[in-house]
């Protein structure tokens, strides 16, 4: 396995952990969205690392095509998340 | 490059992404968090362009840091306080509970244990050499897909059911934050140093979308990365206080919103009509029907991530006329409320 | 030759780019760090794609990056004066 690989797909996993323990332990809404979008990173790393084959070989396009639509996928999920989030807290306020 | 600085190289980019990462959840501060946060999706698009991945690299400094930033900026802008679920905010966060303290450690821990099982996991997968039969697979049926690009040969020809899903996936969001009320309230005229920024950097980001979405077929680039810069454009109109910002109204939104899953399925009943599979194109068409569905997707994935950042239905054109010019009456006053930046 | 050339460069760049970092840590307000970090780094830009253009193959690669440098230069200009307009608003009490 090459040194990138594994050094990247390490750096995948730990910012993975990191966004995961952030979104379960932060209290404000809109933390937990950035933590959730950071464990997206994580993963998307993971994969392109995978994807990865060394300076000479071109790399595998398939993780590349999935990382791309992940973070596609990704902005929506925080768009909706966040006018959740906007809506909740204009109900908040009324009661 | 030397054996022993690319290494050394890879350790540093890696330190300065995951201290990000960390410093992003570590602050209390949102705005801080969110700041951060657009610094990290910048600084790993360096990660992808040293692992060779440009367009992925292209698709998160426009999305992922770029749009993704804009959308986080605004919501923590127009609270003036931290959102939180409910009033269990201040025992969550000080921790002073024996019990806050403790369920906190024991979620650090699993999160460690996760991160070592996977880390386990990926060792294992790659002690041996991995299979190249998809890589494989991929660049001998490159010279039949239509394009040079193996990404978006992958993405619009090889794997176009998921991408046709993925823009299922964006209508249904914009859906669902259309469902949830009116857009944000819009900025203030800008002032001349910004509108002059405007008024020269909004053709050039049009031109560049159009670029990108051309030269996606031999080179990084594609539809992802053209409608990202698109709906930049948009962006930058709205923050400086445009009422048009190149989104249509009523009937034709809501075309325009459609056109890629609509266009996509078109091609594909067609196909489907002319007794090929659904969605394999004929290798003499690729080409250009890769390119046609690329155009329509463009414009949607557009006015679908503008409409994400103007929060909700955008206002009908008579009541943008009206907050316009009560917006320029009130700058004249030197009396407003939301800014720019 | 070229490889030194752009060497110097790249290195110059990175120096101008430290010293605008440098300034944001150390200067005491607003106004100085927005002066500090907008000098320094779009000079330090642009001799970072001076040494990178050296390397490109083409006119046309070399005329793209020097655009990249040039939005850049006016995007971080008007970002850093509506930074300080706003920070001079809120000092002044609008």
């Amino acid at each position: 396995m090459l040194t990138a690989q594994w050094m990247y797909g390490l750096a995948g996993c730990v910012i993975m952990a990191l966004g995961l323990r952030g979104a379960l332990l932060h209290a404000s809404l809109l933390q937990r969205i950035v933590a959730i979008n950071v464990m997206g990173a994580g993963v998307f790393m993971l994969l392109v690392a995978v994807a990865y084959r060394g300076p000479v070989l071109p790399p595998d396009p398939l993780p590349h095509a999935l990382v791309l639509t992940g973070i596609v996928v990704a902005v929506s999920a925080t768009a909706l998340a966040l006018a959740l989030a906007r809506r909740l807290h204009a109900e908040q306020e009324d009661d | 490059m030397s054996p022993v600085s690319l290494p050394l190289f890879d350790a540093l980019l890696l330190f300065s992404i995951v201290g990000l990462a960390w410093a992003s959840l570590a602050t209390t501060d949102e705005r801080r968090s969110v700041i951060l946060f657009i610094a990290f999706g910048l600084v790993l698009a360096v990660a992808w362009g040293r692992l060779l991945a440009p367009d992925v690299a292209l698709a998160e400094a426009a999305i992922g840091a770029g749009l993704s930033g804009a959308l986080l900026l605004g919501a923590v802008h127009r609270q003036p306080r931290p959102l939180s679920p409910g009033s269990t905010n201040d025992s969550r966060n000080q921790g002073a509970t024996g019990m806050g303290v403790v369920l906190r450690w024991v979620v650090t821990l699993l999160c460690t244990a996760l991160a070592g099982t996977l880390a386990w996991a990926l060792l294992h997968a790659f002690s041996s050499v991995p299979h190249d039969m998809l890589p494989r697979a991929i660049s001998g049926n490159l010279a039949a897909s239509g394009v040079s690009n193996p990404v978006t040969a992958v993405l619009l020809n090889f794997r176009a059911y998921d991408t046709l899903l993925e823009l299922a996936v964006l209508l249904t969001a914009v859906l669902g934050i259309f469902a949830l009320g009116q857009a944000n309230p819009g900025y203030q005229p800008a002032g001349p140093v910004f509108d002059s920024l405007v008024r020269w950097l909004v053709p050039v980001l049009i031109l560049t979308s159009g670029y990108l979405l051309w030269v996606g077929a031999h080179a990084p680039g594609g539809a992802f990365q053209a409608g990202a810069i698109l709906a930049a454009a948009g962006v930058v109109l709205r923050l400086a206080g445009r009422t048009r910002i190149g989104l249509p109204e009523g009937f034709m939104l809501r075309i325009v919103m459609a056109a890629g899953v609509g266009l996509f399925l078109l091609v594909g009943l067609t196909l489907l009509l002319l007794g090929r599979p659904f969605l394999g194109y004929p290798p003499a068409w690729a080409g250009s029907l890769i390119l046609l569905i690329e155009t329509a997707a463009m414009l949607s994935i557009a006015a679908t991530l503008l409409l994400a950042f103007l929060g909700g239905r955008p206002e009908s054109p008579a009541h943008a006329a009206r907050t316009e010019s009560a917006n320029t009456t009130a700058s004249n006053s030197g009396n407003e409320e939301q800014t720019p930046c | 030759m070229i490889n030194i050339l752009s060497s110097i460069l790249i290195l110059s760049g990175v120096f101008f780019y430290l010293a605008g970092s440098i300034g944001l840590l150390r200067l005491p307000d607003l106004y100085s760090r927005l002066h500090a970090l907008t000098k320094a780094d779009n000079l330090g830009l642009g001799l970072l794609i001076a040494g990178v253009a050296l390397h490109s193959q083409d006119l046309l690669m070399m005329l793209k990056l020097l655009l990249i440098w040039l939005a850049v230069l006016a995007a971080s200009a008007t970002s850093a004066h509506l930074i300080a307009r706003q920070a001079r608003r809120q000092e002044t009490g609008s």
